[in-house]
C-alpha cells in the first residue's frame, strides 16, 4: 500500500513538469500556497490521487498527512477520478424550495450511477454542490463551466442527450 | 495611462468615452445569471451589428455587470431612452437594432409586465422593482462595463481614495467611517470604523487587509454580483482600509466556485497595478499597497473570519477561539481587519459623500442601505437595495411582485443557515440589525428566500440544520455531534416515527449547541430549528404526534376529470370516469407529487 503511494511513475510526466513549474513561480512561503497548488495539480491531473497528494507535499515540504487533511476538508477537492463532463446540481435553499431534488434525481436515473461516482462510460460524475449564486435562475445546474437555469426533471433528458450526442459524433 | 498624482486622475477622467458621448449607449446584462441565458452571445452579435452598418461612433454597446433583476434575464437596457428589455433572445437583436436603434421605435414586446397589469412598463424608472431601490452598493452595477477600468473613472472612481491621501489622516479616515455608522454587511453587523482603529492601535511591522468574498449562505449572491459588476470599487475600497489601519497588503478570499467574478478582480487587479493606482507610492504619497487573490476551495466554515484566515494561510480551515481578535492577531499572525465585500462597496462612496449624507440614511441604528437577494416563490427574483428600515412587505410585494402564482406568502427565511424565518404578522417590521436579532433571525449576508403556503417549515428546517451539520468543520464537539443529533430528531420526526418528548428535545440541544459551539457556525446553526419551532409549531406537532397528512388528494369542485393525473400516477391509484371528478385512494398514494405537476388546473392538494 505505502510503495503505491510512493510510486508517481503512474502520473503523466509532462504535467509534473508543469505543477512544477507552477510551484517555482510561487512568490514568498510556497508552504502557505497549498490550496492554490492543490487546485493547479486537480486542474492539471482531474483529481488528486494519493501519489499526487504525496509529491505535493514533498515539493512543498510538508507532510503528506497535511496534504490530505487539507484535500479532505474541502469539498472542491476530487480523490476520485471524476467524468470528462461534472454535472453539479445546486442544493442552495431558492433550488432547493424549486425542486432541485427532483432535477438530481433525474440526473441520478439517466445517468445510471450514486452521487460522486464516475459514469461507466467514463463520461460524467453527478454532484450536489452548495449554492452557486445563480439564485434568480433556481434550480439551476451547472455542467462543467454551462450553466442551466429553471431547470426541469424533463429538461434533464435533453441536456444529458445532448452532452451523448457529441461524444457520439465525436467518436 | 499611469496616474502619478491628482491632476493625472483628474486629465484621465476628462479624457474617458462618456455616455453621453455616444448618442445611444446599448447596456447588456453580463453576470452570471444572464450569461447562463446567452448574454455572452447577445453582446458579441450585437457589436457586430453595430460594426456592419457603421454605428460605432454613435451607438456603444457596454457590457455590464448585474442590473438585478435576474429572473427576467437576458437584461438589455438602452441609454438615454431609459427602456428596458427583458428575455431577450439571441433572435430578438435584429429587431432591436433596426427598430429601437435606427427608426427609434420601441419594440413593444420585449418590455416588462407588470403583474396583473394591463400596460407594459416603458420606462425603467417607473418598473416597480426598481422604483422603492436606492443603490450605494450596487450603484455602477448594469451602469458600466467592470472590465474597463476608464468607464470606473468616469463615475469618480479612485476619487476617494484620491482624497483621502491628499486631504486626511488615517484617522481623520477611521472617524469618518465611524461617523457614517457603517455596519459590517457579511453577518454579524460589527461597526466597521471600530473594528479599523482595533487594528490600527495594534503596533506591527506589518498589517493586512482582508476583503471577505467567501460568500457561502445559500440564497445570497450581491457579494458575487458587485464583483462581477464592480471589482475597482473593492480594491479602491481596500486601499483606503490599508491607509486607515497601516497596511500595505491587501488579499481578496473568494470562493473558488465563483470563476467570472475571479477573473474579473484579476483583471481590475492588474489593470489598477498597470495605472499606478495600486502599488508603490500611489498618487505621489508615501503610501503602497498590494492586493492578492487568495482561492477557497469549498467550506462554508470558511466565511467565518478565523477559519478564512487559517484556509488563507494554507490549512485546514477551522476556527480559532476569540479573543484575541483578528484586529490583535490575524493572517501570518499579524493585526488584520477582515471586512465583507458589501461593506467595503460603501467606503468609496462614503469618502465622496461624507459620513452626515450616510448616516442620514437608515434607521436609529442601522445606517445606509442592504442588499438583499431575493429567491424562492417570488416573481422579481434578484438584487435589491434598500434603505435600512424598509419593511418586508415594501421588498416582497412593492419590490418583488409577490408571489408568482398569487398565492399567500407564509413567511420569509432571512440569514441563510444562521438565520431564521419571519411570519406574516411581521411583515411590516423594519428591517435592520437589531429587530432581526429580536425575532431570533438575523442579517447574515442579506438573503431572503421566500415561501408559500406549500412550504413545509420542518423540511426547510431540515433542509438548513443538513447544510449546516455537513458542513461543521468538526473541531469543537457541540456542533460536531450536537448538529448531527439535531438532525437525526428532525429525521425521525419527517418520517414519522418521532414522538411529542422529541420536540423539547430538540429545543434543549439546539439551545446548548447555541451556548457553547466555538465559532459562529455552532453558535447559530440550530437556529433555523428553533425559529420555525416557535413561528409554526403546529407544523412540527403535526409530525411528533403522527397526524401529519403525507398523501395528496384532489379537491372535487376544482377537477375537471381531464385524467391527466391518473395516467400520469405510476402506482395507478387514481380513479373517475372521463369529465367526473377523479380521486385518489390514500393508502396507496406514495407522494410522488407526479398528479401535482401534471394537473391543469390547480386541483391536486399537496400534504
Amino acid at each position: 500500500m505505502i510503495k503505491k503511494i510512493l510510486d508517481t511513475s503512474t502520473l503523466d510526466k509532462d504535467l509534473l513538469k508543469q505543477l512544477d513549474a507552477y510551484i517555482m513561480s510561487l512568490e514568498g512561503d510556497k508552504q502557505e500556497h497549498l490550496i492554490h497548488v492543490l487546485h493547479k495539480a486537480q486542474k492539471l491531473f482531474g483529481y488528486l490521487p494519493q501519489n499526487l497528494q504525496l509529491y505535493v507535499a514533498r515539493a512543498l515540504n510538508l507532510s503528506g498527512a497535511r496534504v490530505n487533511g487539507v484535500v479532505t476538508f474541502y469539498s472542491f477537492f476530487n480523490e476520485k477520478p471524476v467524468g470528462k463532463y461534472t454535472i453539479s446540481v445546486c442544493m442552495g435553499t431558492a433550488c432547493f424550495v424549486k425542486g432541485a431534488d427532483k432535477v438530481l434525481s433525474r440526473v441520478l436515473e439517466l445517468t445510471g450511477m450514486n452521487k460522486n461516482e464516475i459514469s461507466k462510460d467514463g463520461l460524467f460524475t453527478v454532484k450536489d454542490v452548495r449554492c452557486i449564486g445563480a439564485c434568480g435562475l433556481a434550480p439551476v445546474m451547472t455542467i462543467n463551466d454551462k450553466v442551466y437555469g429553471k431547470v426541469k426533471p424533463k429538461d434533464v433528458d435533453d441536456i444529458i442527450r445532448h452532452y451523448r450526442s457529441i461524444e457520439n459524433e465525436s467518436k | 495611462m499611469r496616474v502619478n498624482n491628482y491632476s493625472d486622475l483628474l486629465a484621465w477622467k476628462k479624457r474617458c468615452p462618456r455616455k453621453i458621448d455616444y448618442q445611444i449607449n446599448v447596456l447588456i446584462c453580463n453576470g452570471t445569471s444572464c450569461m447562463s441565458s446567452d448574454s455572452e452571445l447577445i453582446i458579441k452579435i450585437f457589436e457586430k451589428e453595430l460594426k456592419n452598418r457603421n454605428l460605432e461612433a454613435e451607438i456603444r454597446a457596454i457590457k455590464t455587470g448585474c442590473f438585478g433583476f435576474c429572473g427576467q434575464g437576458p437584461i438589455i437596457k438602452i441609454e438615454p431612452d431609459d427602456v428596458t428589455y427583458v428575455q431577450v433572445k439571441v433572435e430578438d437583436i435584429q429587431e432591436i437594432v433596426e427598430s429601437h436603434l435606427i427608426n427609434h421605435e420601441v419594440v413593444v414586446r420585449l418590455l416588462y409586465q407588470e403583474p396583473n397589469q394591463k400596460d407594459l412598463v416603458e420606462k425603467s424608472s417607473g418598473m416597480n422593482f426598481y422604483k422603492k431601490q436606492m443603490r450605494i452598493a450596487l450603484r455602477n452595477c448594469g451602469e458600466i462595463d467592470p472590465e474597463n477600468i476608464e468607464d470606473y473613472i468616469v463615475n469618480d472612481g479612485y476619487f476617494a481614495l484620491a482624497k483621502v491621501l491628499q486631504e486626511y489622516t488615517p484617522e481623520q479616515v477611521i472617524d469618518i467611517v465611524n461617523k457614517s455608522g457603517l455596519r459590517g454587511r457579511g453577518g454579524g453587523g460589527f461597526p466597521t470604523g471600530l473594528k479599523w482603529s482595533l487594528t490600527r492601535k495594534q503596533k506591527a511591522n506589518e498589517k493586512y487587509v482582508i476583503c471577505n468574498a467567501d460568500e457561502g449562505d445559500p440564497g445570497a449572491f450581491m457579494d458575487r454580483s458587485i464583483m462581477e459588476g464592480d471589482p475597482h470599487s473593492i480594491l479602491e475600497a481596500m486601499a483606503i482600509a490599508g491607509y486607515a489601519i497601516g497596511a500595505s497588503e491587501g488579499l481578496v478570499y473568494i470562493r473558488a466556485e465563483y470563476g467570472v467574478a475571479t477573473r474579473r478582480l484579476k483583471k481590475a487587479i492588474e489593470d489598477a497595478k498597470q495605472s499606478g493606482l495600486i502599488g508603490k507610492n500611489i498618487f505621489g504619497s508615501d503610501f503602497s499597497f498590494n492586493i492578492e487573490i487568495k482561492l477557497g476551495a469549498g467550506a462554508f466554515v470558511c466565511g467565518e473570519e478565523t477559519a478564512l484566515i487559517r484556509s488563507m494561510e494554507g490549512f485546514r480551515g477551522e476556527p480559532d477561539k476569540k479573543p484575541p481578535f483578528p484586529s490583535e492577531h490575524g493572517f501570518r499572525d499579524k493585526p488584520s481587519s477582515v471586512n465583507n465585500v458589501e461593506t467595503f462597496a460603501n467606503i468609496p462612496a462614503i469618502i465622496l459623500n461624507g459620513a452626515q449624507w450616510f448616516s442620514s440614511i437608515g434607521t436609529e441604528r442601522s445606517k445606509g442601505t442592504k442588499v438583499f437577494a431575493l429567491a424562492g416563490q417570488i416573481r422579481n427574483n434578484g438584487l435589491v437595495e434598500v434603505p435600512m428600515g424598509t419593511t418586508f412587505r415594501e421588498i416582497v410585494y412593492d419590490i418583488g411582485g409577490g408571489h408568482p402564482q398569487g398565492k399567500e406568502i407564509k413567511a420569509i427565511q432571512i440569514g441563510g443557515p444562521s438565520g431564521g424565518v419571519i411570519t406574516k404578522d411581521f411583515f411590516d417590521m423594519k428591517i435592520d440589525y437589531d429587530s432581526l436579532i429580536s425575532m431570533g433571525a438575523m442579517m447574515g449576508s442579506g438573503g431572503m428566500i421566500i415561501m408559500d403556503e406549500d412550504s413545509d417549515m420542518v423540511q426547510i428546517a431540515k433542509f438548513y440544520l443538513d447544510f449546516t451539520q455537513d458542513e461543521s468543520c468538526g473541531k469543537c464537539t457541540p456542533c460536531r455531534i450536537g448538529t448531527k443529533r439535531m438532525y437525526e430528531i428532525l429525521e425521525r420526526l419527517v418520517n414519522m416515527q418521532g414522538t411529542p418528548e422529541d420536540l423539547e428535545r430538540l429545543r434543549i440541544l439546539g439551545e446548548n449547541i447555541k451556548n457553547t459551539s466555538l465559532c459562529g457556525l455552532g453558535q447559530t446553526a440550530p437556529n433555523p430549528v428553533l425559529s420555525t419551532m416557535k413561528y409554526f409549531r403546529e407544523e412540527y406537532e403535526a409530525y411528533a404526534y403522527r397526524t401529519k397528512k403525507t398523501t395528496y388528494s384532489i379537491d372535487a369542485k376544482k377537477c375537471i376529470g381531464c385524467t391527466k393525473c391518473s395516467r400520469s400516477c405510476p402506482v395507478s391509484c387514481i380513479e373517475g370516469t372521463v369529465r367526473q371528478p377523479h380521486y385518489i385512494d390514500e393508502s396507496k398514494c406514495i407522494a410522488c407529487g407526479a398528479c401535482y405537476d401534471a394537473c391543469p388546473v390547480d386541483a391536486i392538494i399537496r400534504p
